[in-house]
């Protein structure tokens, strides 16, 4: 072979591989993401039941209902709207009514939210990011959400390091 | 006083770093010793600097000294000592102390070890190791200065985040540290060649021993970080495919790449610009981390806007870094000679193949991690990356590799025999069926995947193995010549292998327990019983102490099997007062390679507890692979070519030097 040939065989060889990789994550965007919802956007969407979302909001408070074999129901609000959530397994340690979660599952035909994973923030100044931002822009939430006795110091640093050293705390359930 | 005296330190290392980034290169242009000279001593006085402010930065929280914001924030005055010092570095300003006093340190191993570097290489590598030094020290200084002082100090302290209060902190983030900051040696090296407009073999020499150093650091750091997620966070899980991991990730795919590639730059004086061009991706990707993780985007994009200043600044690094040196590249490169010529089958061949899907699978893990982040900048939709993902992308690209993996280093240099490597690596292809076809008779049917990917992990180990046994001639000659071959062979012979069954090891560990994963979930009062995967636990109660800054809810559990009684295991539940939250310790039973792993959830009215246990088959192997990879790296390291030290340079530089 002479140096050009070897060079095109290398180059081909790389072109090919790139393009697989390319295939496959286009394919893959295309099955895998899970797009985020607040109740709100849940009832002016009309999501089909079936279609995996997240959903994230505020644990309406009195809403909790422990049923047998760890079977829980709750209701996640988020100012405007309100939406049944069904789950069966151990809560996040945080899990608190009036707390800010994530929930990740599909409506059922009844319009109840079957969760397979919830997830709940890990310190106290943590507020899930989706969750933070949508009830923000409603001016539901703020900043200084009761919880934090001095939040003048700095609002994100403190989360920003659990994320930083124990990694996907959040992400931990699934 | 401390205080004061650690940010004066900071300063005055950020001066030195400042001289260092200048005077050096300014010496090499004039060709002048004295100046060039300048590099080594004041590379020194920078590491003392960093390390007396990272010192007293220490002394602060082992005193609790509640006046400074820092430990105001991150400590307690009844926390235990360990977690006093290591809550150090588990706050942003902390960690990022840790960060250029690791910079730091590795400029000051380059300026001890590189003295028989040519003056001029020297003088360039720990200019741009200033350089970066400058930057992440003005970092600190204007937007993270960890010596704040509050002015009505309060008598106690906010305590660590309770997550963090575990010794996985203790050893997490300094290896990690260790691991992306190692690669800005190889990225100096890299900016170094390409500003004298040359590089050899020998470059590469003085390179790879870093490029090891640090993968073995980072290999280790993500293997712990990985482990401790597993137990600390009560879930069972071991990787998530959180941003924050693949920030880890893809330096150590591209750095496991650099190794590679550097491998042929040493042995065949080819692929020099594409070993360049890995060099800076790798240390870009460490840079890409400390953004990712240090900005605060990840945790939301609205308070990166709302709260610029840390975020744009790492941003400004990153950009000013990863542009200027691509920019260097691109200008550069074309007059970096052509190195020698290769047949596409051959060791070459086969190390390119490996850069390929490596640099592949890192570039699908980038897209993963950015994408979301992208996609809510542009049209503000919230999509999230997921597992799901990773698996149709990194998966299928990780496959071909890994078959790849044994046929390596039986091929020849410059032109292989791919027959006959594929001839000795019979065994290992006998070994891998029989494996699949076993676990595939045992499971009976199943999912197809596990029992061949099972096969794939065989091959790669016995693949790594039959290399050991050709080279030593074991079972060909007698086994005295074998042995004496096996006491003759390179320690990077025995690295390879070590570090390619590592691969082989954590993917049986990986696919045993995604596969056969057990779980048993429900409320549990005392004297009941949970059967799982032939074991018993037997809750026998429920009980609750005090500790240094926590309440602690513990239950006993005794584990039996087939009657016998084996262990006692006591998961519990902390609730630190200081923070209002609550950690779940899970317990952890080890048989063999095996793990059950129980952890709590919420107590009921009535007594009863939530109670999740797993029985993890040969889940350590999962760590052990890792463990094993950094071993063959160790070495590697050890190995004689990379302890006696790099031949002298050529004649050109030799010149240079005798200017002196």
């Amino acid at each position: 072979m002479t140096r050009k040939q070897r060079k095109l065989t290398i180059i081909g060889g790389a072109l090919a591989v790139l393009a697989v990789a390319v295939g496959l994550v286009l394919n893959a965007l295309r099955d895998s993401i899970v797009f985020f919802s607040t109740p709100t956007m849940v009832a002016e969407k009309h999501v089909a039941p079936g279609t995996r979302f997240r959903l994230g909001g505020l644990v309406q408070p009195g809403s909790l209902v422990r049923g047998d074999n760890l079977a829980v129901t709750f209701e996640v609000a988020d100012g405007g709207a309100k939406l049944p959530v069904a789950f069966t397994g151990i809560l996040p340690d945080l899990f608190r009514e009036g707390q800010g979660i994530v929930a990740e599952g599909a409506l059922d035909a009844s319009g109840t939210f079957k969760a397979d994973t919830v997830l709940a923030k890990h310190d106290e100044t943590y507020m899930p990011k989706d969750v933070a931002d949508a009830l923000k822009k409603q001016g539901y939430w703020k900043d200084n959400d009761g919880a934090r006795p001095d939040a003048g110091a700095k609002p994100s640093a403190g989360s920003t390091e659990t994320r930083g050293a124990v990694r996907a705390v959040q992400g931990a359930s699934q | 006083m401390i205080a004061e005296s650690g940010h004066y330190a900071l300063v005055l290392a950020l001066a030195l770093a400042l001289i260092q980034s200048t005077v050096p290169v300014l010496g090499a242009r004039l060709r002048d010793p004295a100046l060039m000279s300048v590099a080594r001593s004041s590379a020194l006085g920078q590491l003392l600097f960093a390390a007396a402010a990272f010192a007293a930065l220490v002394t602060l929280h082992v005193t609790s000294d509640f006046s400074v914001v820092n430990v105001f924030e991150n400590s307690h005055s009844l926390k235990p000592l360990i977690y006093k010092i290591t809550g150090v570095w588990g706050n942003h300003e902390g960690s990022m102390l840790l960060w250029v006093s690791i910079l730091a340190l590795f400029g000051g191993l380059v300026a001890i070890f590189g003295n028989n570097l040519p003056l001029s290489l020297r003088a360039h590598v720990l200019a741009v190791q200033a350089w970066i030094a400058s930057a992440f020290y003005l970092f600190i200084l204007m937007t993270s200065n960890p010596f704040l002082r509050i002015a009505n100090p309060p008598l106690e302290g906010r305590d660590l985040n309770p997550i963090l209060q575990d010794i996985g902190l203790a050893v997490h983030p300094p290896m990690l540290y260790l691991g992306y900051v190692g690669f800005s040696i190889s990225f100096s090296f890299a900016i170094a060649a390409l500003l004298e407009g040359r590089i050899d073999a020998a470059w590469a020499r003085w390179v790879r021993p870093w490029t090891l150093v640090a993968w073995i650091f980072l290999t280790l750091g993500i293997a712990m970080g990985s482990y401790w997620a597993y137990y600390e966070l009560g879930w069972g899980g071991w990787w998530f495919w959180d941003p924050v991991e693949n920030a880890s990730l893809m330096p150590w795919l591209a750095g496991t790449a650099l190794l590679h590639s550097a491998l042929v730059m040493e042995k065949r004086n080819a692929l020099k610009v594409w070993t360049i061009l890995l060099s800076i991706l790798t240390f870009s990707l460490s840079l890409l981390g400390t953004f990712l993780v240090r900005s605060g985007v990840l945790t939301s994009v609205h308070a990166f806007a709302t709260d610029p200043t840390r975020g744009v600044f790492i941003l400004l690094i990153l950009c000013l870094f990863i542009g200027g040196s691509l920019t260097l590249f691109a200008g550069r490169a074309s007059t970096l000679k052509q190195g020698g010529l290769f047949a596409p089958i051959s060791r070459e061949g086969a190390l390119v193949l490996n850069n390929l899907f490596l640099t592949t699978a890192c570039a699908t893990v980038f897209v993963g991690t950015l994408y979301p982040l992208a996609l809510e900048v542009l049209t503000g939709a919230k999509i999230s990356v997921g597992a799901p993902f990773f698996n149709l992308t990194f998966g299928p690209l990780f496959f071909p590799l890994l078959v790849a993996v044994p046929f390596g280093p039986m091929l020849a240099w410059k032109r292989g025999d791919l027959l006959g490597a594929a001839q000795r690596l019979l065994a290992a292809g006998v070994a891998a069926l029989v494996v699949m076809a076993l676990v595939w008779a045992w499971t009976r049917g199943g999912s197809a995947l596990a029992p061949l990917a099972i096969g794939l992990a065989v091959f790669v180990v016995v693949g790594a193995i039959s290399e050991l046994v050709e080279r030593t001639g074991l079972f060909r000659m007698p086994l005295a010549t074998a042995m004496q071959r096996t006491r003759g062979l390179p320690r990077s012979v025995w690295g390879t292998a070590f570090a390619h069954a590592g691969l082989g090891v954590a993917l049986i560990g990986i696919v045993c327990e995604t596969t056969w994963n057990s779980e048993y979930i429900a409320t549990m009062r005392p004297d009941d019983v949970a059967r799982l995967a032939g074991y018993e636990l037997k809750l026998d109660g429920l009980s609750s102490r005090q500790g240094p800054n926590f309440r602690e809810m513990t239950a006993a559990f005794t584990v039996s099997r087939d009657g016998e009684r084996l262990a006692a295991m006591t998961p519990s539940k902390r609730n630190f007062t200081t923070r209002a939250m609550s950690t779940t310790e899970a317990a952890l039973l080890t048989r063999g390679f095996s793990q059950l792993y129980i952890s709590l959830g919420d107590t009921t009215a009535e007594g009863a507890i939530a109670v999740r246990i797993y029985h993890k088959p040969l889940v350590l192997l999962i760590w052990l692979g890792p463990v094993l990879m950094a071993f063959g790296g160790l070495m590697s390291l050890s190995d004689r070519r990379l302890r006696v030290g790099a031949p002298k340079p050529a004649k050109a530089l030799r010149g240079l030097q005798a200017a002196e």
